[in-house]
């Protein structure tokens, strides 16, 4: 944390003036539960969210669940195609759907900055209930916290949510056998792009917008459709380079992509050779990899482009035996190569 | 996209390599000078395809890898100077010093903030009065005009919170040096393009009848190396030495005349020492006397520490100069690494040692050797 202060670029000038977060909405008093009261409940409320009580009691489901945990601090805090409300949910939805669970409910955990303009606060809330109204899931649960300017950055979100598994659930990466295929649902790199665009103001018209998106509805249809995935995972921090290391380790086989078969849109490219990025190494919100048996792929192919925003979904490499390298890359000339994960982020605070 | 994607056309390229086989007698000595160039021809392959051939030699083009230790050291310091912000591009913020990057620094506390631009950092100081941004200003001919357009900017609005540590580097000097080094093997260069497109490449004709070596401007996609390595081998063959611009597309004879102007209003040209390669006489910029106060030695007193004994493991210098291959470093891939670089070749984007970590087999080996290293219980 930068020993100065800045001011620059902060999230909390977005609204300009107007009435702000003070310590005291965070001490537990009166203006805590106005806060509550007047701006949470309104508009995240629902029959079980309602009593307010130290925890929120849930209905049975009928089989397993699943439970996950994510924390958002994006920086800005709005982006194009998105703000970190929307990322706060669809971020923990995707990690259940693509552990094959029904996202049910979530908890939302907000730690604010002292100053930060209501506002803000509510826009953050508006698309927080917006995102969790798109993928059907409820927010039960839920803290705040103010802490003084300087220790937060406007707004941190964490998100817990629970979800139920629906059978067959896929059998992970160390499932994986060679022959498999490797399946990416879009172009990659859209949501690293746009946060790098944003921030640092770029100036790149159009602006570019981030995938942000849920994913439940697309490993549902690969469901409904009996493709038999071996395993599946959202291409977030460390993008797809990241998710193909995983997979690699925990199967101990080698996965090798092709560069040209690699969606990647005009836009992100054009900032990544600008700016000597990788798209493979830039985060997605909305895309996955997905492995299937080299018979199912072409299926599970078909099915996700009937999803209208995974029109460009394709297969991009295959898994082998264990070789030399962990992930290999066959360049556009031909040359096939060791894919190397990036030493610390190629820019930070991207989620 | 257009004009990339016509120059990374597999086709055009196999015609290249065949051309370039027909056209070679024996195996001529080429050095690629710029980094991004070393990188391009690793990616690609280009290097391994025909090492038959050529041998291509890396050049010391990466600016980042040639910024003085003690440079890095004095940045640093002033970044953990209360009240101060050091600013720079992102890869000169990973390169270690001899205390630590300042990247290191500002988990210590230290205010550093990587910029996009020069420009940005002069806004930074703008909008913040009671702060000094000081700009850690590096690189070649190619980022030299902006750095001068960011301290005649910062002159415009009367800035005094606003200043830079100069660590900009001349191209042709350290062409030379290389050239009159003991034991050079250089019989051509592919001169970097970028570089070319700000200075232009009249110069090069100079070195060019006094050393007998071809000089072919050649711009970063797999056909613009390949069109620079023919045009090379055409002229050794034929036992010429000529300025050649194979980069057409981006370069003109005269450059960017604008640019020049503005880079001789801000700097003069001055003695500078390279890291790994020593102190290259004209090899380098000063901020001109009338803009002294926005020195960043100048306005915060003391002065770049004594130069900095270099780790003994790290044989930077002789990467960076040509002597060796990245990999007969016998550090390369076990102690530096790219998440623990003992050298600034291993972290820069345009470093030599990450090119071959990165895209070569022995790399690829390495890279492997770390991964069982990392396996964690299941």
């Amino acid at each position: 944390m930068s020993k100065v202060p800045l001011g620059l670029s902060c999230a909390t000038s977005i609204e300009g003036t107007g009435e702000t977060i003070t310590l005291a909405h965070g001490e537990g008093g009166r203006l805590t539960r106005k806060l509550i009261h007047e701006q949470i409940r309104p508009v995240l409320g629902n029959e079980l969210l309602a009593p307010l009580g130290d925890a929120a009691q849930l209905p049975a489901v009928s089989g397993p669940t699943a439970f996950t945990v994510d924390s958002f601090v994006v920086s800005p805090l709005f982006f194009p195609g998105g703000d970190i409300g929307t990322l706060a949910v669809f971020g923990t939805v995707n990690d259940l759907a693509v552990a094959g669970a029904r996202p049910l409910w979530l908890c939302v955990s907000l730690i604010i900055e002292e100053g930060l303009p209501l506002g803000v606060l509510q826009r953050v809330l508006q698309s927080i209930a917006t995102a969790a109204r798109r993928v059907g899931v409820q927010v039960v649960a839920g803290d705040t916290k103010v802490v003084t300017r300087g220790a937060a950055d406007g707004l941190f979100v964490t998100t817990a949510g629970i979800g139920e598994l629906v059978p067959p659930v896929a059998a992970g990466p160390a499932s994986l056998e060679p022959g498999d295929e490797l399946i990416v649902s879009g172009p990659i790199g859209r949501h690293g792009i746009a946060i790098l665009a944003e921030r640092e103001n770029l100036g790149f018209m159009p602006a570019p917008t981030s995938d942000c998106a849920p994913l439940f509805d697309a490993v549902e249809a690969l469901r409904r459709a009996a493709i038999p995935v071996r395993c599946l995972r959202d291409a977030t921090r460390g993008g797809v380079t990241s998710v193909l290391h995983e997979w690699a380790l925990a199967s101990q086989k080698t996965l090798a992509i092709s560069e040209g078969c690699v969606p990647v849109s005009a836009e992100v490219r054009g900032v990544c050779e600008l700016l000597g990025l990788d798209p493979l190494h830039l985060a997605n919100e909305g895309t996955m990899l997905i492995a299937t048996p080299a018979e199912a792929a072409d299926a599970a192919v078909a099915v996700l482009r009937q999803l209208p925003e995974m029109n460009q979904a394709t297969r991009i490499g295959t898994v082998r035996p264990r070789g030399p390298a962990a992930v290999t890359i066959t360049r556009l000339l031909g040359a096939e190569q060791s894919l190397v994960e990036p030493v610390g982020a190629q820019f930070p605070r991207i989620c | 996209m257009k004009y990339v994607d016509e120059f990374r056309d597999p086709k055009l390229a196999q015609r290249l390599v065949r051309e370039i086989r027909r056209t070679g007698t024996r195996r001529w000595v080429l050095m690629e000078v710029c980094g991004g160039q070393t990188h391009s021809l690793l990616r690609y392959d280009i290097e391994a395809e025909l090492a038959d051939c050529v041998e291509l030699i890396h050049g010391p083009g990466c600016p980042v890898c040639v910024t003085p230790a003690e440079a890095i050291d004095f940045a640093r310091e002033l970044s953990l100077r209360p009240g101060t912000i050091v600013t720079s591009f992102g890869d000169m913020l990973r390169v270690p010093g001899s205390l630590g990057s300042l990247v290191d620094a500002r988990s210590q506390g230290a205010a550093v903030r990587p910029v996009y631009s020069s420009l940005d950092a002069v806004d930074l100081a703008r909008k913040n009065p009671g702060t000094q941004v000081v700009f850690f200003a590096v690189g070649f001919e190619t980022t030299a005009p902006a750095t001068a357009l960011a301290v005649l900017q910062a002159a415009s609005l009367g800035l005094d919170n606003f200043s830079l540590v100069v660590a900009h580097v001349r191209v042709q000097p350290a062409m030379e040096a290389l050239l009159e080094a003991p034991h050079n093997r250089i019989q051509a260069f592919l001169a970097a393009g970028h570089v070319c497109a700000v200075m232009g490449y009249e110069s090069y004709s100079e070195l060019v009848s006094r050393y007998r070596v071809p000089v072919v401007v050649t711009g970063f996609e797999p056909v613009d190396l390949l069109q620079g390595i023919l045009e090379c081998v055409r002229q050794l063959e034929q036992g010429q030495a000529s300025v050649s611009n194979c980069y057409g597309r981006s370069v003109h004879r005269g450059g960017n005349r604008a640019a020049q102007e503005c880079v001789a209003r801000v700097y003069e040209i001055a003695d500078r020492p390279w890291r790994g390669l020593g102190l290259i006489p004209a090899g380098g910029l000063a901020l001109r006397s009338e803009f002294a106060r926005f020195d960043a030695v100048h306005r915060f007193g003391g002065a770049l520490t004594l130069p900095v004994v270099e780790d003994s493991g790290c044989r930077s210098g002789d990467v960076l100069s040509g002597r060796i291959r990245p990999t007969e470093c016998p550090s390369f891939g076990r102690d530096c690494r790219p998440e623990s670089p003992l050298g600034a070749p291993m972290v820069s984007s345009e470093g030599a040692c990450a090119a071959y970590y990165r895209y070569r087999r022995e790399g690829m080996a390495a890279a492997a050797l770390n991964c069982e290293l990392t396996r964690y219980p299941t």
